[in-house]
C-alpha cells in the first residue's frame, strides 16, 4: 500500500472508540440467557468494523484481538453459544482493553502485552470450553482462526492448507480467484484440489456467481500473514481456513476409505444413543480407573456429547483441516480434564468392540481395520492436541510421540516474554472534534444564503442616490432582517456544539452495572431525555460530577437487598437519571429509592465541627445542603465505605464553575433527589442589564424570578441593619448592590430604586438596583483569563458600545449577603 | 499602536535620548528596557513584555479588588486589567491626564500562564539598552520600602533606572492568579 493511510487514522480512532461505547452499552442491555438477536447483531457488527479498520491500518494486535471477540459474537449470534454472565462479563473487559490498546496506540506507545494476553486467554478459554458445555462446533471457520497462533512470525516447515469457499458473490466485487492462487503459488509450491459438487446443473448456473470450493496445500516455508495478506480483500467475502500442513495426518487420513466409514456410521446412526451407553458401560467395566474423570458430568450428559463428537468427526472426514484441528481442540481439553495418552486406546478399543457388537455381520474386517486406522489417527491427533495445550496445573505425563502440528496455544512466546510497559498516558494536545449531522449543516448553509441576500440588499440600498423617507423605512426593515438573520445563525452555530446529552449517560450503565457487583446490591439504572441537547464543553465537564452523585447514590443511598426487604421495599433499588430542559437550563435529576440522608447524623456531625452552631435552628433543606460543605466529610455521615477523594462539596464547585447549581431534596427511608441546573452554553448569556450607580452589570435572566418597584412599607429591618422585603407573604432577603459592590448608588432613596427577585440553589434573595435596562444576549468572557475571579462576579461582556459590562454570579452573591447576615448576627450575639 | 523593538515611542521626557541606542546591536547580555516615569521617577520594563501602548480610557470597576485595580477593558474582545502603578507603590494619585499613558504587558505566572494586564503610568519615556552588567541588585532600603518588585538599578546618562520585576510585581497578592475567591466563600 503506498498511500498515506495516516490521514485517516484520527476518523479510525474516532469511530473505534465510538464503536467500543456501542458494544459497551448493548453488552449491557443483554439479557442473560435469552439475548435478544439485534443487540448482538450490533455489538457484532461494532466489533467487526474495528477489527475491518484496525486491519486495514496494519494495528495487527488490535485486529487479532477483536477477532477473538468477534469469533465469541459470532457464535452467539449462530445461537451456538448461549450468553452467559460470564461471556458477558469477560466481552465487557475485552472492551476495556481495546480501549486501552487502541488509546495507547493513539498516543503512539507500546501496549500493555500482559494485560492483553490474560484477557484474551479468557476468551479463548470461553471459545475453547464450547463443546465441552453443549453442542460441539461443527464447522466454524472462524473459531479455528482464533486458537491458531496470532502472531505473524508464525510459521510452518511443511506449508499450509488452506481452505477457501468464497460466497457465492465473491466474483461480484471483482475479485478473482485465479490471481490469488497465483499469488500464493509464488510464495512456494501449491497443489489445489477443487471441490465442484456444489455446481449446479448447467441451466440453473448463473455465470457470475461462484460455486466451488478449493483445498489448497502450500509447500515451505512460508509466514502466515503472507498468505492472510492474499486473502486480504476477500476475507469477508468467502470462507476461509489457513492451517498448518500435518503431513503424517493428512497423508494417513488420505489413505482412510471415508466412503466404508460414513456408510457404517450411518448404520450404526438409529442405534446411536444404545451404542454410547453401551459403550461407557463397556468402558468402566474394562477400566474403572477412568471413571473418576466423569465426575462432573452425568452419564446422559457425557453420552450426548461422545455422540455429538462422532457424529462430527464423520461428517468432517472430508475436510481433514477442519477435522485435524476440531480434534486438536478436544485433545487440548481433555488434558484439561486430566485424561492421559494411554486411556485414548482404551477408548478406542472399547469404542471398536461395542460397534462390532451393535453392527453384526455387517462387521467385516475391512469396515474393523478402517474403523480402527481412524480411531487410531483420532486419538493420536487428540493426543498431538494435549501436548500443544499448555501446561497448567494437570501434569503433563504425556510423551510427545508425533508432533508435526505446531503448538496451537494461546499466547505466543514472544508475548508471553514481552516486557511490561506500564501504560502511560501522553498529554498529547489532540485537536478535539465533534460529529454534526448534516442537518445541522446544512441548515447553517441556508441561514448563510439568507444572510448574504440581506447584506447585498443593504449594500444596493446604501448606493441609492436619493435617500429620502421610503429608502429609510426599506433600511430600518433591512436591519431588521439581518438582525433576525444573525440571530438565527448565532442559534444555529450553537446548535453545532450541542450534542445529546447520552454521550455523557451511556458510561452509567456499566458503572452501575460494576458498582452494584462490588457492592452486592441489586440495582436498576432507568435513564431518561437522553435525547436532551447540551453544549459539548458543558458535556465535557459535567461527567465527573454525575458520576461522583452516582457513585454516592450507589454507595449511600441505595441500601442492601436485605434491608430493603426489612423495610418493606423491592429487592431492587432504582436509580433515575433524567435530564431536560427547563427555561434556558438543562436540569439533570438523580433520584434514588434509597435510604435517603439521615439528617440527624449530619446535623450533629456539623455541629460537632463547628459548620452550624450548637443553638441553630436549621431547617431540613439546610441540614441536606450542609453535605456540600468543604470540610464535611460524607464518609463519616452516611456510610463507612469512603475512599473517594472527591468529596461534594468539590461536586458542587465544579457545578459552580459551570455556571449551575446543584441541590439536594430528601425523604428519610424514601430516597433522596440531586438536582443539578445547568446553563445550555457556556459561551452566551440571555442577560438583564441593571444599573447601579454609574456601572452596568447583567443579571442572568434565568435567575430573575420577577422585578418590583420598592414599596419601603414592605421594606422591614432586622436588628436595624438586614433588610427584608415582604413579597406577597414571603420574606425575601434584600442585598443592595451597592453596598456589596461598594459604589456610590444613583439614588440613595430606596423608593426610587427597583429590586430584581432571583432565585439560586432553591434560595431567593432581592437585588437591589437603580435601574433596569434592556434584555440581550450576551457573549460571556472570562475573567480569570487575565486576571481572576472575583466574588459575586461569574465573568464580564462587552457591550455594544464597546465598554465591559461584569455578569452578577447570583450564587456568589447570595452566599455574600449569608455571610453578612451571619456576621451581623454575630454581633448581636456578642452584644 | 504597536511597539517594537525599532519603535521609538513618543514621550514627554525624552530630549536626552541616545540616538544611536535605537536599533543599536543586541548582543546576549544586552538587554532593551522601555522606560516610564511615576512621580519624577524612571522605571524601566523588559520591552519584548510590552504589548502595546495605548491612552488612558474609561474603565469598568470590578467589585471588591484593591484600590490600585482600576476595573478592567476591553482590549479588542479580550477583558483586560487595569493596575495603577502610583497606588500600587502607595504614591500620591494623580489627576489623569492627556499623558496619562496605559502599557499593555505580558505577564508570565508561575505555572506558565501568560496573562495580559494594563498598567497606569504618568507618561511613556525612553527605550534603553542595558548590559546586564550594568545592572545593579537593589539596595537592601529597610523596613520602609518594598524593594519586592525591584529586579535591579541601571544608571543610563548619569540617571538611574529602577528596573521593575513584572511578573513578580503582578502576580503577587491579590492579583495571583489562583482562583481562591469561589473556595473561601463556602
Amino acid at each position: 500500500m503506498t498511500f498515506d493511510m495516516s490521514q485517516f487514522l484520527a476518523t479510525f480512532y474516532e469511530e473505534s472508540f465510538e464503536g467500543l461505547d456501542i458494544m459497551e452499552t448493548e453488552l449491557l442491555a443483554l439479557d442473560v440467557g435469552e439475548a435478544d438477536l439485534e443487540t448482538i447483531n450490533t455489538i457484532f457488527r461494532a466489533a467487526h468494523s474495528i477489527k475491518g479498520g484496525s486491519g486495514t491500518f496494519g494495528l495487527n494486535d488490535v485486529a487479532n484481538f477483536t477477532h477473538v471477540m468477534e469469533t465469541l459474537l459470532d457464535e452467539m449470534r449462530d445461537g451456538k453459544r448461549e450468553v452467559t454472565q460470564n461471556a458477558v462479563n469477560i466481552l465487557l473487559e475485552s472492551v476495556d482493553v481495546l480501549r486501552e490498546m487502541l488509546s495507547t496506540l493513539q498516543a503512539e506507545e507500546s501496549l500493555d502485552n500482559d494485560r492483553i494476553a490474560t484477557v484474551k486467554k479468557k476468551l479463548d478459554d470461553l471459545l475453547a470450553g464450547t463443546s465441552s458445555e453443549g453442542a460441539p462446533v461443527v464447522e466454524e471457520t472462524a473459531v479455528s482462526e482464533v486458537s491458531e497462533p496470532v502472531t505473524e512470525a508464525a510459521t510452518s516447515a511443511a506449508g499450509w492448507t488452506i481452505y477457501f469457499k468464497p460466497h457465492e458473490d465473491m466474483l461480484q466485487t471483482g475479485n478473482d480467484p485465479v490471481r490469488m492462487f497465483r499469488e500464493l503459488a509464488a510464495l512456494g509450491e501449491l497443489n489445489s484440489v477443487v471441490d465442484s459438487s456444489h455446481l449446479p446443473e448447467f441451466l440453473l448456473m448463473e455465470p457470475e456467481n461462484s460455486c466451488f470450493e478449493w483445498t489448497l496445500t502450500l509447500k515451505g516455508d512460508i509466514k502466515k500473514s503472507d498468505i492472510e495478506e492474499v486473502f486480504e480483500w476477500v476475507e469477508d467475502g468467502c470462507d476461509l481456513t489457513i492451517t498448518p500442513t500435518t503431513n503424517d495426518n493428512t497423508n494417513e487420513n488420505d489413505e482412510l476409505d471415508v466412503e466404508l466409514l460414513e456408510t457404517t456410521f450411518e448404520m450404526l446412526a438409529p442405534q446411536g444413543e444404545k451404542l454410547v451407553a453401551r459403550f461407557y458401560e463397556e468402558l468402566f467395566k474394562r477400566y474403572p480407573e477412568v471413571k473418576s474423570l466423569f465426575e462432573n458430568t452425568t452419564p446422559e450428559k457425557q453420552q450426548t456429547k461422545l455422540l455429538a463428537a462422532l457424529e462430527l468427526v464423520v461428517s468432517n472426514l472430508r475436510k481433514q483441516d477442519v477435522l485435524v484441528r476440531t480434534l486438536t481442540e478436544m485433545g487440548k481439553r481433555h488434558k484439561n480434564y486430566g485424561v492421559q495418552v494411554e486411556q485414548y486406546e482404551a477408548v478406542s478399543s472399547t469404542l471398536l468392540d461395542v460397534m462390532q457388537e451393535l453392527a453384526g455381520e455387517a462387521w467385516t474386517d475391512k469396515v474393523a481395520s478402517t474403523w480402527k486406522a481412524a480411531l487410531e489417527l483420532v486419538s493420536n491427533t487428540m493426543i498431538t492436541g494435549q501436548q500443544a495445550a499448555p501446561a497448567n496445573e494437570v501434569e503433563s505425563s504425556v510423551v510427545p510421540e508425533q508432533s508435526s502440528t505446531p503448538p496451537v496455544s494461546t499466547a505466543s512466546p514472544e508475548k508471553a516474554s514481552a516486557k511490561k510497559t506500564p501504560v502511560k498516558r501522553k498529554a498529547t494536545a489532540e485537536a478535539s472534534s465533534i460529529r454534526v449531522s448534516i442537518d445541522k449543516v446544512d441548515e447553517l448553509i441556508n441561514m448563510v444564503g439568507e444572510l448574504v441576500i440581506t447584506q447585498s440588499m443593504l449594500s444596493q440600498l446604501g448606493e441609492e442616490e436619493n435617500f429620502g423617507e421610503n429608502q429609510i423605512e426599506k433600511l430600518k426593515s433591512g436591519l431588521m432582517q439581518l438582525e433576525r438573520n444573525t440571530r438565527e445563525m448565532q442559534e444555529n452555530v450553537m446548535r453545532i456544539r450541542m450534542l445529546p446529552i447520552s454521550f455523557v449517560f451511556q458510561r452509567f450503565p456499566r458503572l452501575v452495572h460494576d458498582l452494584s457487583g462490588k457492592l452486592d446490591k441489586k440495582i436498576e439504572l432507568i435513564l431518561s431525555g437522553e435525547s436532551t441537547e447540551l453544549d459539548k464543553t458543558v458535556m465535557e465537564k459535567i461527567g465527573d460530577p454525575l458520576v461522583h452523585l452516582i457513585r454516592n447514590s450507589l454507595d449511600h443511598g441505595i441500601e442492601t437487598p436485605d434491608v430493603r426487604v426489612a423495610a418493606g421495599k423491592p429487592e431492587t433499588g432504582e436509580i433515575h437519571l433524567n435530564a431536560y430542559h427547563e427555561g434556558g437550563n438543562i436540569v439533570i435529576e438523580i433520584t434514588d429509592d434509597g435510604a435517603g440522608l439521615n439528617l440527624e447524623k449530619i446535623l450533629s456531625k456539623a455541629k460537632a465541627s463547628g459548620l452550624v452552631g450548637d443553638n441553630d435552628k436549621l431547617a431540613d433543606e439546610d441540614i441536606a445542603d450542609l453535605i456540600f460543605q468543604p470540610g464535611f466529610s460524607t464518609a463519616d455521615v452516611v456510610s463507612d465505605v469512603s475512599g473517594r477523594g472527591v468529596g461534594m462539596d468539590v461536586v458542587r464547585r465544579n457545578i459552580r464553575a459551570l455556571g449551575g447549581t446543584v441541590d439536594v431534596k430528601t425523604t428519610t427511608g424514601k430516597g433522596s433527589v440531586f438536582t443539578i441546573r445547568l446553563p445550555l452554553t457556556l459561551a452566551i448569556l440571555d442577560g438583564q442589564s441593571v444599573v447601579v450607580g454609574d456601572e452596568v452589570y447583567i443579571v442572568p435572566l434565568v435567575a430573575i424570578i420577577e422585578s418590583v418597584q420598592v414599596d419601603t412599607s414592605l421594606v422591614n429591618g432586622i436588628t436595624g441593619q438586614a433588610e427584608v422585603y415582604r413579597l406577597r407573604d414571603e420574606y425575601i432577603p434584600i442585598v443592595k448592590l451597592h453596598d456589596i459592590f461598594n459604589i456610590k448608588p444613583l439614588h440613595d432613596d430606596m423608593e426610587e430604586g427597583l429590586l430584581v427577585v432571583v432565585e439560586a440553589e432553591g434560595k431567593k434573595v432581592a437585588l437591589l438596583v437603580d435601574d433596569l435596562l434592556g434584555q440581550q444576549q450576551v457573549v460571556i468572557k472570562s475573567l480569570e483569563t487575565n486576571f481572576k475571579s472575583v466574588e459575586g462576579i461569574s465573568g464580564a461582556t462587552i457591550l455594544g458600545d464597546g465598554t465591559v459590562a461584569l455578569i452578577l454570579d447570583v450564587t456568589g452573591l447570595i452566599s455574600i449577603s449569608k455571610k453578612n447576615a451571619s456576621s451581623i448576627k454575630k454581633l448581636t450575639a456578642a452584644a | 499602536m504597536a511597539l517594537t523593538e525599532q519603535n521609538v515611542p513618543v514621550g514627554d521626557n525624552n530630549s536626552q535620548m541616545d540616538q544611536s541606542i535605537v536599533g543599536a546591536e543586541l548582543d546576549e547580555n544586552t538587554q532593551q528596557f522601555l522606560t516610564f516615569i511615576l512621580a519624577g521617577e524612571e522605571y524601566g520594563v523588559d520591552i519584548l513584555r510590552v504589548q502595546e501602548i495605548k491612552g488612558w480610557d474609561a474603565v469598568t470597576q470590578v467589585p471588591n479588588t484593591p484600590e490600585y485595580v482600576r476595573g478592567v477593558i476591553n482590549l479588542r474582545g479580550t477583558i483586560v486589567p487595569i493596575i495603577d502603578l502610583r497606588i500600587r507603590f502607595s504614591m500620591e494619585q494623580l489627576e489623569y491626564g492627556p499623558t496619562t499613558v496605559v502599557i499593555v504587558l505580558k505577564v508570565i505566572s508561575g505555572d506558565d500562564n501568560s496573562r495580559i494586564m494594563g498598567i497606569v503610568v504618568d507618561g511613556v519615556s525612553d527605550v534603553y539598552n542595558v548590559k546586564n552588567e550594568e545592572i545593579n541588585a537593589a539596595p537592601d532600603f529597610g523596613d520602609g520600602v518594598d524593594s519586592s518588585f525591584v529586579k535591579g538599578l541601571a544608571t543610563v546618562d548619569e540617571k538611574m533606572v529602577i528596573i521593575l520585576d513584572i511578573d513578580h510585581m503582578l502576580n503577587s497578592n491579590e492579583l495571583a492568579s489562583v482562583s481562591k475567591a469561589v473556595d473561601d466563600e463556602e
